[in-house]
């Protein structure tokens, strides 16, 4: 039940914690951090720090349908690394893909045992097999069986308190601020390492349904997912990799849902209108309908702006038991997708599904975007460690995979605690000012009552990102003066952030979910502006350097906000080739 | 856009100190209208459609509904939980009805 808003800081409450390890965001990684963590020393204190309720928190919320990222008997390390790589474009992490790739199926296995049902093949003791590294799960209730282990395991679990930056102790991190968005205290966690494990970045960039009535989180991805994880890393001074990586993917039109599910699961090519085999035809040398994820993004814009669109798959070769088969996927991923259809009243073996893109994220699950980490997933700051969609530097890890490198962050973070010998005191001053930074908006609302509500700040960062850098009304393409438009206007709407108000404690979490967005989308543009070339188009299409230009940006682009002065700084890193072979084939 | 809460059926999980729904929200959305003593999503554009309220809905007074924006009226898909598997039952807008019993967790 809502408590009220405070009027004065003097009210608010304060709560003082000390844990031996500090998770932020109870997801799908963060949770396996946890597990991982008491597993190895169950003396250990853990305390994880979750915006929502761990039950259904992050990109799990509704379930999921498949492992996309599991070793089957007789691939190799090498293998996927090979495939992750080509479908990436040729640019990851080899050495973090290697070291993920080498705990991939841990999690996978450890869920089934915890009670997750995963499909078997009809004739043998193996998993069955959906694409190359897919196998089928029944998982709408996985976040469930997850929760209950991270209870059983002892850990400590904040429920409904948000983070809003880390503490520090110089440039090491000792833990985290955040507020309770039911209780309205504040939330002090020091903690003698932390992991960040809180999901990508949604809702940086306009959604094209947002103009319907209610339709404004019709999001491929977990609208709740803000980019707070990159945001805090970003004000402390975190170095990131990639964001010009976005993901940007081919989605079932309107709903905004998952199509791996039916393309790679049931092989439905995608077609345009003039039911042309556009992948299948044109580009059979990029490996056809499994071609790399940004070129299967980029198709239907392309045909599209070629006056061949709608683009659909063809669902119309199914059998009718494939055709359930496939609706209870969707029922244990996104079950509202098996209402739209029943809503468009659509025989799919008359209709195919239509297709689009989706708005884009920046979620280092897919892509590389994220926090610039070693093999121990430590990142550039003392005493914090990032896994999941935060860490950078190796796509296509899905959820099989952003569970394995929860377990590594926690491995990296207990070597950190053991080696630790230096003490360190919480600053109260810089507590007093994060205070101060958390409440303003609810103290502008007592003493002026007027101001900008969070939704409209949001509504206009979206519509500036949508149009001036590439989001889906222009078919992901951008240039030079349109990211320096959307810049100059960020960094006004930044500088605005002072007048939020917030009437409510969920208001309050508005506010600083879009102050979040904020500094990512600022640090966005910066890496979209300094790759001046077309690596991946549909993912970073300029059109102004519409090529590829390898002398000069095959590397990643990394960047560094200085805390102190608030200049962001890019600069490239070489990218290094561990797996020998054709980087962009599989 | 948010579950529609049926008014005769929800009782504002009163033994609870929250409703169960605003208790499981991803998205802090549902929460009682202190008044009616009711669930409601304060935010309607915001909901995700998840449906983790509806799941765990001790009274089935939780429906989704699609925004218009994206089907047409009155299709109904409607979950029904129990140990080891759950039911859905969908109806579409010709009123052709499907049932689907998927197991959700090992016995």
């Amino acid at each position: 039940m809502a408590t009220k808003l405070p009027t004065s800081l003097a009210e608010v409450q304060e709560v003082m914690l000390e844990t031996d390890l500090l998770v932020i965001g109870a997801g799908n990684s963060g949770c396996f951090a946890a597990i991982e963590a008491k597993k190895l020393n169950p003396n250990l204190k853990v305390t994880l720090m979750e915006k929502a309720h761990i039950d259904r928190s992050g990109c799990l919320a509704a379930g999921m349908d498949a492992i996309n990222t599991y070793l089957k008997k007789g691939r190799t390390i090498e293998e996927f690394v090979r495939w992750s790589r080509s479908q990436a474009g040729g640019l990851i992490r080899e050495d973090l893909a290697v070291s993920l790739a080498e705990i991939l199926n841990q999690p996978t296995e450890q869920w089934e045992e915890w009670g997750l049902p995963i499909d078997y093949e009809e004739d043998g003791d193996e998993y069955h097999t959906r694409g190359k590294w897919d196998i089928t799960i029944k998982g709408s209730e996985m976040k469930v069986i997850l929760a209950e282990k991270v209870r059983e395991h002892g850990c400590e679990i904040l429920n409904r308190v948000v983070a809003t930056n880390y503490l520090t102790d110089g440039n090491r991190v000792i833990g985290a601020v955040g507020f309770g968005v039911r209780d309205g205290k504040l939330y002090v966690v020091k903690a003698k390492a932390t992991v960040v494990s809180t999901g990508g970045a949604a809702g940086i960039y306009k959604p094209y349904q947002a103009d319907g009535v209610d339709s404004h989180h019709y999001l491929w991805y977990c609208p709740f997912n803000v980019g707070t994880g990159y945001a805090i890393g970003i004000r402390a001074g975190a170095e990131m990799t990639t964001f010009e990586m976005r993901w940007c993917a081919t989605r079932t039109k309107d709903f905004n849902g998952p199509i791996d599910t039916i393309s790679v699961g049931y092989k439905t090519p995608m077609i345009n209108a003039k039911g042309e085999k556009v992948l299948e035809e044109r580009y059979a040398h990029l490996g056809g309908d499994a071609a790399p994820r940004f070129i299967r993004a980029n198709v239907p814009m392309e045909e599209w702006q070629a006056g061949r669109g709608p683009c659909y798959v063809d669902t119309r070769g199914m059998t009718p038991e494939q055709i359930r088969d496939m609706k209870i996927d969707y029922l244990n991923e996104r079950p509202s997708f098996v209402l739209f259809l029943a809503a468009r009243g659509q025989d799919i073996r008359q209709e195919p599904i239509e297709i689009y893109g989706n708005d884009p994220y920046i979620v280092g699950g897919h892509t590389a975007s994220g926090y610039w980490v070693d093999r121990k997933r430590a990142t550039t700051l003392p005493g914090l460690f990032a896994s999941g969609d935060v860490a950078g530097g190796t796509p296509n890890k899905f959820v099989g995979g952003c569970a394995a490198e929860g377990m590594l962050a926690a491995r990296g973070a207990l070597e950190y605690i053991n080696r630790l010998n230096s003490p360190t005191k919480v600053n109260s001053e810089q507590v007093a000012v994060e205070k101060a930074r958390i409440f303003a908006p609810a103290l502008r609302q007592t003493s002026e009552g007027d101001g900008l509500i969070p939704k409209e700040v949001e509504e206009r960062m979206q519509r500036l990102m949508d149009e001036y850098a590439g989001g889906i009304h222009q078919f992901f393409r951008m240039n030079k003066e349109g990211l320096e438009y959307a810049l100059k206007h960020l960094r006004l709407l930044k500088d605005q952030t002072k007048y939020l108000i917030a009437r409510d404690l969920h208001e309050l979490m508005e506010a600083h979910e879009v102050v979040d967005r904020l500094d990512v989308a600022e640090v966005l543009i910066h890496h979209l502006l300094y790759r001046e070339e077309t690596r991946w188009p549909g993912w970073q299409t300029r059109t102004d350097f519409p090529s590829r230009n390898d002398e000069k940006f095959d590397c990643f682009v990394n960047s560094r906000r200085n805390p102190e002065t608030g200049e962001i700084e890019v600069f490239s890193r070489p990218y290094e080739q561990v797996v020998p072979g054709d980087r962009y084939r599989p | 856009m948010p579950p529609r809460v049926n008014k005769e059926k929800c009782d504002g999980c009163k033994a609870e100190h929250e409703p169960l729904c605003e208790q499981i929200c991803p998205g802090d959305l549902m929460t009682l209208n202190p008044e009616t003593r009711k669930a409601y999503c304060r935010s309607t554009r915001d909901c995700w459609d998840c449906m983790s309220c509806v799941k765990i809905c001790p009274q089935g007074a939780l429906e989704t509904k699609l925004p218009y924006q994206l089907g047409y009226y009155p299709a109904k898909l409607i979950p029904l939980m129990g140990t080891n598997k759950i039911t859905w039952t969908c109806i579409d807008i010709n009123g052709k009805v499907e049932r689907f019993v998927i197991k959700t967790r090992n016995d």
